[in-house]
């Protein structure tokens, strides 16, 4: 077996007449920290939304440890390992912080309707379980004294992190994080940083990060995928990356000659 | 409140209740307050569909409908009990009304749900009218005559322990799912639909799950309705006993259950205590202070009476901490 975990074949996005992402080519190690930059509107979270099963591609497509995700719905993709956070905060947010992570345990419930009706054994252990495993992973991020509060009683970054947190729930093989530290001051993003590293190697994740900042992302990144216009200009280590003459094209323009 | 947890003893508590409304009130209340019984079960089962899964459902009276039909049919045609054991045969004909309710919900919900708002609102108010006009044009239920000399319960007592039993086990069969996994995820989809399904719900199952439980339990209510008044006919259940449902849902607030009880309950009652008022003025004022009283609730409590609260949540928030 390779040591790929997830490949994108010439994925292809086609919305009318733009295309939004084109003939993507890319490959993620197992336990990579890869990120994927871009200028604004490169095209970023329509390769997200098509490794999740919310687009399905128009032509190419996305495999997980060699298998196809052709066709899955987003539920079957996310119980097959993958599972995201969103640019623009998705909790749900008129429940509760604990709620919101055991709504992701739930594809691994393992009472039916039978044994919540008549309150079995079965359902006591296996409620207990879950809510045990939720408080443990919100207290990765210092969530758990807030576990009985709406979801949108949160500040801005907690919430951001109680998305990490819900992701991690699903018990996923890569999460995708979309733009994790948007909103966040320095030092924020600095601390979210060394958290991502310390949950890749605690649960021994694959993360494949969206960063809009060419610089965060250099500090943790082992390889890094450039897009700008759908298609993928630069891929590489981060000092790579860093002196491509196209990136820095994309980023801040060419100099015109005289 | 130990009833809240207690099947058994909400049971218990409800016909100790009934014995005494049996020899305090008239036959007039009594029946009232059997229809307040039926109304209480649609509007929880309705709930769990507007109010905790979020999808807007117009088509209510519909399975109830198709609950009183069956159970209405099944009790003239195919008795089979002795006259000591008939409790059994209402209990199995009810039951049968809400199964074959819950067929026809999946049936209804698996094509519809997957549409949204408005768009699901209209098609299952077609679904509900569909049903009716079916209904309206079998001869072998009376068509528009109606199905008439329904065997009712014989005693108040009896009627009233029965619409007891079957509201302890809707009231716990949709408590114990909604604090379950299965009802966090009906939570979720009414949320935000996509992050549920990036999460692995799969809200489509979700729905139709939530959709089938309120169709039994419908179904349900319209075979008590039928036993209740001893007469159905397809005028019963139109799209106003539709809309009714859901102003109980919105009136009680969107996922409350004991919210949905105690609108359910001022919703039936409201409307014939103030009967006396229009002999007293000669004029019918009932339903303009019946709208106007909606109109002001609305206004004056947008979420509803409880908002998404339950009673008990009520009690510890207000009665304890002033005491």
């Amino acid at each position: 077996m390779s040591d790929v975990l997830l490949e994108a074949r010439k994925i292809t996005m086609r919305f009318g007449g733009l295309k939004a992402v084109d003939s993507l080519e890319f490959q993620i190690k197992k336990g990579q920290l890869a990120g994927l930059i871009g200028p604004n509107g490169a095209g970023k979270t329509t390769v997200f939304n098509m490794l999740t099963g919310v687009y399905q591609p128009t032509s190419g497509e996305v495999l997980l440890e060699e298998q196809s995700l052709q066709g899955l719905a987003p539920y079957e993709i996310s119980h097959r390992g993958v599972t995201r956070t969103f640019q623009n905060i998705r909790l749900f947010k008129n429940l509760t912080v604990l709620d919101n992570v055991l709504i992701a345990g739930h594809q691994h419930v393992k009472y039916g309707l039978f044994d919540t009706l008549l309150q079995t054994e079965n359902f006591r252990t296996d409620e207990k379980r879950l809510q045990e495993k939720a408080i443990d992973l919100l207290k990765i991020f210092h969530l758990e004294d807030k576990a009985h509060k709406p979801a949108t009683s949160l500040p801005y970054g907690e919430q951001r992190k109680l998305e990490i947190v819900r992701a991690l729930a699903t018990d996923p093989k890569i999460i995708l994080l979309d733009e994790p530290a948007a909103g966040m001051n320095h030092s924020e993003t600095h601390h979210l940083m060394e958290t991502i590293a310390k949950i890749r190697e605690e649960f021994k994740l694959t993360v494949l990060l969206i960063e809009h900042d060419m610089k965060l992302v250099m500090g943790i990144c082992e390889n890094i995928i450039v897009l700008d216009h759908g298609v993928k200009i630069e891929e590489g280590a981060p000092a790579k990356v860093q002196n491509s003459a196209k990136v820095i094209e994309a980023y801040l323009g060419v100099e015109e000659k005289e | 409140m130990k009833a809240f947890k207690n099947p058994a003893l909400a049971l218990l508590g409800l016909c100790l209740l009934g014995v005494a409304l049996n020899f305090s009130v008239n036959a007039y209340i009594q029946l009232i307050l059997l229809f307040a019984g039926v109304n209480c079960l649609l509007s929880m089962s309705l709930n769990l569909v507007n109010g905790y899964t979020g999808q807007f459902s117009l088509g209510h009276a519909g399975f109830m409908a198709i609950g009183a039909y069956f159970s209405a049919y099944a009790s003239t045609r195919w008795s089979f009990a002795p006259s000591s054991l008939l409790v059994v045969q209402y209990f199995v004909f009810t039951l049968g009304a809400g199964l074959v309710a819950a067929v026809a919900g999946f049936l209804v919900g698996l094509p519809s749900l997957r549409l949204k708002g408005d768009y699901l609102a209209i098609v299952t108010l077609g679904f509900g009218e569909i049903i009716r006009v079916a209904l309206l044009n079998m001869d072998f239920v009376g068509g528009p005559r109606g199905l008439s000399g329904i065997p009712g319960f014989g005693s108040f007592l009896w009627s009233f322990a029965f619409a007891s039993l079957w509201i302890v086990i809707c009231f716990f069969t949709i408590w114990r799912v909604m604090h379950s996994s299965h009802g966090r995820g009906f939570l979720s989809v009414r949320e935000d639909e996509i992050a549920a399904e990036a999460m692995g719900i799969n809200t489509t199952r979700m729905k139709v799950k939530a959709f089938v439980l309120s169709s039994f339990f419908a179904g349900v209510a319209g075979a008590l309705f039928a036993h209740f008044t001893n007469f159905i006919n397809p005028s019963s259940f139109t799209f106003l006993q539709s809309v009714n449902a859901v102003i109980m849902v919105v009136l009680g607030g969107m996922g409350s259950m004991t919210g949905s009880i105690v609108a359910a309950i001022i919703i039936t009652v409201l409307p014939e205590a103030l009967r006396p008022l229009q002999e007293l003025t000669g004029v019918d004022l009932r339903m303009v202070i019946y709208s106007l009283s909606l109109v002001l609730m609305m206004i004056l409590r947008p979420k509803g009476l409880f908002g998404d609260m339950e009673l008990s949540d009520v009690w510890r928030k207000y009665v304890r901490r002033s005491a």
